[in-house]
């Protein structure tokens, strides 16, 4: 994207824009393009999530908790308020996934507050400015569509396989054709089946749809507004309002962060118990 | 705003992470959160039932003083009742041996006095005999007169 090189902000944002690619191809096809900035980030916010929560999970006391695994209980147990009011059933499996949602997704956009320079600046300290100029390297995973449709994809797949679980192969089928418009006589079935199965593989898509593209957008619109914010400070004259900006636009951002994630985890949750319902 | 093999390798990294979560951290945490909610509760109970025996204890313990400061009483009133008849009976019993001693006394003194008035009879009529002799003893026979002055003495 930034071939041509314009100079001033464009450049800037477009430079911060690009991922770290890795193509495991030898035409170099679009597809097998990798981002490793990604992968490697999110994969070292889940192991860190991992450990953290494992490290206390191991030695968890059913007496007196200590201050880090009451905390970690405070997490688990706002969890499981929420999939105990939306979901009612077994909870074994639907809780941690729910966690490892809120925990993940938490941890990935938190990313969004380190400082948009910090790995430019790692880099080029590193390694010099002349590798630094080359390499590219974004720090949200989440303002990465790959990411968001990553989830929400398997989220899908869980979606399906509990309504699969909940009615059966045949049951799940059925509903597909005959959900939501209900007939009675054998001839207005046949003729809904269409408009049902469109219907319902419409609604099916736009759940992993709307989830990805709600917490990509967020996540990119806010790294956007930091880069554009640092732009700002560029310049003495735009120093001072820059700090001010960032600084709002920060504090504002905790939210957005804390209530992607849980948006995210609630959906996925409402998905669930609606795919284990009867219709 | 490409779609690639990212994706598949975040699906995958997200399923690690379900996998590890449901493995390794839920049923742990889970577990010793419940079975803390099951001790609290239990603790609660205890105190509850702890509560309502204390209450029973002091109830009893209540029911059980008065019924003795009772005894007591019943005890002290006795003793005093008892006192107040052995007070009674001893007075009683006093007054009786005074009566008797008294009645004795008064026996013993008429016997004396009478014994005394006899001798004393005794003593005037030979007095008197004597003196009448004196006076009379030139021309009394005191043979003749004997009868006589029996009888007198007799009449004192």
């Amino acid at each position: 994207m930034a071939s041509e090189p314009q100079g001033g902000l464009t450049e800037y944002i477009q430079h911060h824009l690009n991922h770290m690619t890795v193509n495991f191809s030898a035409d170099h096809f679009w597809f097998w393009n990798l981002r490793a900035d990604s992968i490697i980030i999110s994969f070292v916010l889940g192991a860190i999530f991992c450990l953290w929560f494992w490290l206390f999970a191991r030695k968890a006391t059913s007496g007196v908790p200590s201050k880090g695994q009451a905390l970690i209980e405070l997490i688990i147990e706002f969890v499981d308020t929420q999939v105990k009011d939306t979901f009612h059933g077994d909870r074994r499996t639907v809780t941690p996934l729910a966690l490892s949602i809120f925990m993940w997704v938490f941890l990935m956009n938190a990313m969004d507050l380190l400082p948009v320079d910090l790995y430019g600046w790692i880099v080029t300290t590193v390694a010099g400015p002349e590798v630094a100029h080359h390499t590219y390297g974004r720090a949200v995973p989440t303002a990465d569509i790959n990411t968001t449709v990553g989830l929400s994809v398997a989220v899908l797949i869980i979606v399906i396989s509990h309504g699969i679980k909940a009615k059966g192969g045949f049951g799940f089928g059925k509903e597909m054709l005959t959900a939501p418009f209900h007939a009675e006589s054998t001839g207005a079935k046949i003729v809904l089946l269409i408009p049902n199965l469109l219907l319902n593989i419409v609604e099916t898509l736009s759940k992993p749809v709307s989830l990805a593209m709600r917490l990509f957008g967020n996540m990119y619109g806010g790294e956007l507004v930091f880069m554009l914010i640092a732009g700002l400070m560029v310049s003495w004259i735009g120093f001072v309002p820059g700090v001010l900006f960032n600084t709002a636009w920060a504090i504002f951002h905790i939210l957005i962060i804390a209530l992607q994630a849980f948006i995210f985890m609630m959906l996925t949750i409402v998905y669930i118990a609606t795919a284990r319902e009867h219709h | 705003m490409e779609i690639n093999m990212t994706f598949l390798g975040q699906m995958i990294s997200f399923a690690i992470l379900v996998w590890f979560t449901t493995k390794f951290i839920w049923p742990q945490l889970n577990g010793a959160i419940e079975e803390r909610q099951k001790k609290v509760a239990e603790g609660l109970a205890a105190a509850e039932r702890a509560r309502a025996e204390l209450k029973d204890a002091d109830a009893k313990v209540a029911a059980e003083i008065k019924q003795a400061r009772q005894q007591s009483t019943d005890i002290i009133d006795k003793a005093q009742a008892q006192a107040n008849a052995i007070i009674e009976k001893a007075r009683v019993e006093a007054t009786e041996e005074i009566n008797r001693l008294k009645a004795q006394a008064q026996d013993e003194i008429a016997s004396m006095a009478q014994r005394a008035r006899e001798q004393l009879r005794e003593q005037v009529g030979t007095l008197a005999i004597k003196g009448a002799e004196k006076i009379v003893q030139r021309e009394i026979d005191p043979a003749a007169h004997k009868a006589l002055l029996d009888q007198l003495a007799a009449e004192i």
